[in-house]
């Protein structure tokens, strides 16, 4: 069933050139009920960008479908019915982390029970365990470890290469580039670029949460802040090293906030280009210390979608994130705006610790059907989006 | 059966003209989700105009697991003597009846299965227990197992009915309908009634006066005209119910086939997509039913929630019990607050109603 992934699938494309923009959308009136959003509409229509008063629109409207007619037609414009999945494995490093946000349920202190570490060796033994010769991605996030050096993390990516050459490594947010940097004492761009060098190849968007100053102050104090992480990924992209973005949203956040984040993205992209994909993350509570919070509505989840198709108009790719949405309504966004599924994964860890009930991993078949019964057509991608549809029986 | 050109069929949606099964068969595999679903919601805002979302506070309480019926897709039922079947005592029924109402429960939904060593007598019994105790709403059984004590004690359905009412059954669950097709029954359930025989209680149910609901658990076997044929034998029956002027149906409810520890676990679950497709176009093509049930328990709350706007105006039952789900791998939970902000946060007020859908909270707009 598999084909062979091109050669060239471990380095990352060129530098992009100008971001893509939405062309004007075509959108079905007949879908939106509210008149904000029939506004939104006609800005879409006219091939204009959106700003603040639609992005507070897109955040407050109950209008589902509408929000829904909307981000499909954007998608559509873009990826017609394609939607993209990738063979990919998760692996957690780490999980001792000093920057202990309120709503992670993953980190523990150093030496605390449940706390590990795996050494390159045996992070390379778990990334070859089970043989899958399809595999396109390693998904590699762990911790802001007190302890580890920069050379460890070297080693980490030498070694999960030679345990898995055909694999693209795409590993370590911003947040844990920063951590490496300050720990050695030096520029992010060295950082990057050693990392580059010993095999990293694309970098997941975990850590953003919500920009905002106030939510960081409450969540996440010791995290970097949003300006600063836009900084690294600004960095990464000019290495050629493509990363991902991500938002927690569904905590302390307010509607306000969300655009902002979202605007704050695309000015980014803007600038360097480098974006893949945005992902919006649900927030779990359960085992967080948020665990009184109520965990995010359907409605919720899909409008994050939706808007954040409309909004990101130069990002390329939306991912519906099926281990936080669940794979019911992960398929569901594919009609909201989303154009892609994440992957495989084999065995997710961190939302799984804050309560997810969705499985651990997902098979191909699997993938594939939740992508047709949404009415759109399967492409298994690489890292990088690139189609590994050629020659698939 | 053919699909009718799927232009005809959205205009007839549109227009809020009657579907044709061959309408309902082009909406179902073609139309566009969101567009079925606006049309669903418009549908169901037509015939239930307020911005509410009802619920029932109540508990599913089995009175056995003992089940010669043998269905495949069911992970709860044990053969009738497996050391694994368990009869209800008084005892255990009567406690879970008054954390029921301690809760502010208003009915229970009780059945057991189709079980050799329980008899008519001793499920009249059991509801003459609990009315002479208990002011709760008693909504029993199914239409197989009504069929099965009627072949056990070698009666009419009418007099089987007409016995379990004046013991005190004040309305029958829609349960073990799966798809009301028998090709379809006889690879899933093949221990259990016809279609014809389901829908034959159900008739003298509403002939009685009773008040019913529909289920329809696909994602299994069927084909999706299938589908289209169990809705419109639905509605048949509904027409001539309505038209009677006594019992009816109060709702359709809809829930997708868990396969997990079952004989059909091979399958592959049916998706968010397809659950809610299936919604939306019950909710066009049952159009002489009053109401349309979303199904947490097997969708989970956040597709409970989407599914409000695909034509569903009801969230069901609170469930402070269910088994046979949870048997079969569903892990879902919500609680009366959590199905309160659920429906707020899609623009709902959520009323708590009885088992006949009067609402027990006053909506004041």
């Amino acid at each position: 069933m598999h084909n062979t992934a091109p050669a060239d699938a471990q380095s990352p494309p060129p530098p992009q050139g100008a971001p893509r923009r939405l062309p004007p959308l075509e959108v079905d009136r007949r879908l939106i009920a509210d008149p904000a959003l029939k506004a939104v509409a006609a800005r879409l229509e006219a091939g204009r960008r959106l700003g603040w008063e639609e992005g507070m629109a897109l955040m407050t409207s109950r209008d589902l479908l509408g929000l829904g007619a909307l981000g499909l037609a954007a998608r559509r414009a873009l990826h017609r019915r394609r939607a993209y999945y990738v063979i990919n494995r998760h692996l957690n490093y780490s999980n001792v982390c000093v920057n202990r946000c309120a709503f992670c349920a993953f980190w523990r202190e150093p030496g605390a029970e449940g706390a590990y570490t795996l050494s390159p060796r045996e992070a390379a033994a778990l990334a070859a365990a089970q043989p899958e010769p399809a595999l396109s991605e390693l998904h590699v996030v762990g911790s802001c470890h007190p302890e580890l050096g920069l050379d460890y993390y070297l080693e980490l990516l030498r070694a999960l290469k030679r345990a898995r050459p055909r694999a693209a490594l795409k590993a370590f947010t911003p947040v844990e580039i920063d951590h490496m940097a300050r720990r050695e004492g030096l520029e992010v761009k060295e950082v990057l670029a050693r990392l580059k060098q010993a095999g990293l190849a694309a970098m997941p968007g975990g850590g953003a949460e919500v920009f905002s100053p106030r939510v960081r102050a409450r969540l996440c104090p010791r995290k970097i802040s949003g300006r600063r992480w836009l900084e690294i990924c600004g960095q990464a992209h000019r290495l050629g090293i493509p990363t991902n973005a991500t938002m927690l949203y569904g905590h302390i956040e307010t509607p306000r906030e969300r655009v902002e984040h979202l605007l704050m993205l695309r000015r980014q992209q803007d600038a360097t280009g480098g974006f893949n994909a945005f992902i919006p993350l649900a927030f779990h509570p359960l085992n967080t210390a948020l665990s009184q919070a109520a965990p995010t509505g359907g409605l919720d989840d899909l409008r994050l979608i939706a808007a954040s198709r409309l909004l990101l108009d130069n990002f390329p790719h939306i991912k519906a994130y099926w281990v936080m949405l669940g794979e019911k309504l992960a398929g569901v966004a594919l009609n909201f705006g989303a154009d892609d599924l994440d992957g495989t994964i084999g065995q997710e860890n961190i939302t799984h610790a804050a309560g997810a009930t969705s499985a651990r991993g997902l098979s191909e078949t699997r993938l594939r059907q939740l992508i047709t019964a949404a009415g759109f057509t399967p492409v298994r991608r690489d890292a990088f989006y690139h189609s590994l549809e050629d020659g698939r029986p | 059966m053919n699909p009718a050109p799927l232009e005809q069929a959205l205009d007839a949606a549109r227009q809020g003209r009657r579907l044709t099964p061959e309408e309902g068969l082009a909406l179902l595999n073609e139309a566009e989700l969101l567009t079925l679903g606006r049309l669903a919601h418009a549908a169901r805002l037509a015939r239930n105009p307020e911005p509410v979302v009802t619920y029932v506070v109540d508990r599913n309480i089995n009175t056995t697991n003992a089940c010669s019926c043998g269905c495949r897709f069911c992970a709860f039922h044990r053969p009738p003597g497996h050391p694994q079947v368990f009869h209800l005592s008084r005892g255990e029924l009567a406690r879970k009846i008054e954390e029921t109402l301690a809760l502010g429960g208003t009915q229970i939904l009780i059945q057991g299965g189709l079980d050799p060593d329980t008899g008519l007598e001793e499920v009249c019994d059991t509801f003459r227990f609990i009315k002479s105790r208990y002011p709760i709403h008693i909504h029993g059984l199914s239409p197989p197992e009504v069929v099965f004590l009627a072949r056990r004690e070698g009666l009419e359905v009418g007099r089987v009915l007409d016995r379990l009412v004046a013991a005190g059954l004040d309305s029958i669950p829609g349960g073990g309908a799966e798809i009301l097709v028998d090709r379809v029954r006889r690879a899933v359930s093949p221990g259990k009634c016809s279609s014809d025989q389901w829908l034959e209680v159900m008739a003298q149910a509403h002939a009685r006066g009773l008040m019913t609901t529909a289920t329809m658990m696909f994602g299994h076997l069927e084909t999706p005209a299938e589908r289209v044929i169990h809705l419109v034998r639905l509605r048949e029956l509904q027409d001539a119910s309505l038209a009677a002027g006594r019992g009816s149906f109060t709702a359709f409810i809809p829930w997708t086939f868990q396969p997990a520890h079952t004989a059909l676990a091979h399958l592959a679950p049916a998706t968010g997509s397809d659950y809610l497709r299936l919604l939306a176009v019950s909710r066009l093509v049952l159009d002489n039913f009053p109401h349309l049930q979303a199904s947490w328990v097997t969708q989970g709350p956040k597709m409970a929630q989407v599914a409000l706007l695909f034509g569903a105006d009801d969230l069901g039952s609170t469930m402070i019990e269910e088994n046979v789900v949870a048997a079969a791998g569903a892990c879902y939970r919500l609680e009366r607050k959590e199905m309160v902000r659920l429906a707020a946060e899609a623009g709902f007020t959520a009323c708590q109603r009885d088992t006949l859908y009067r609402r027990l909270e006053a909506y004041s707009g």
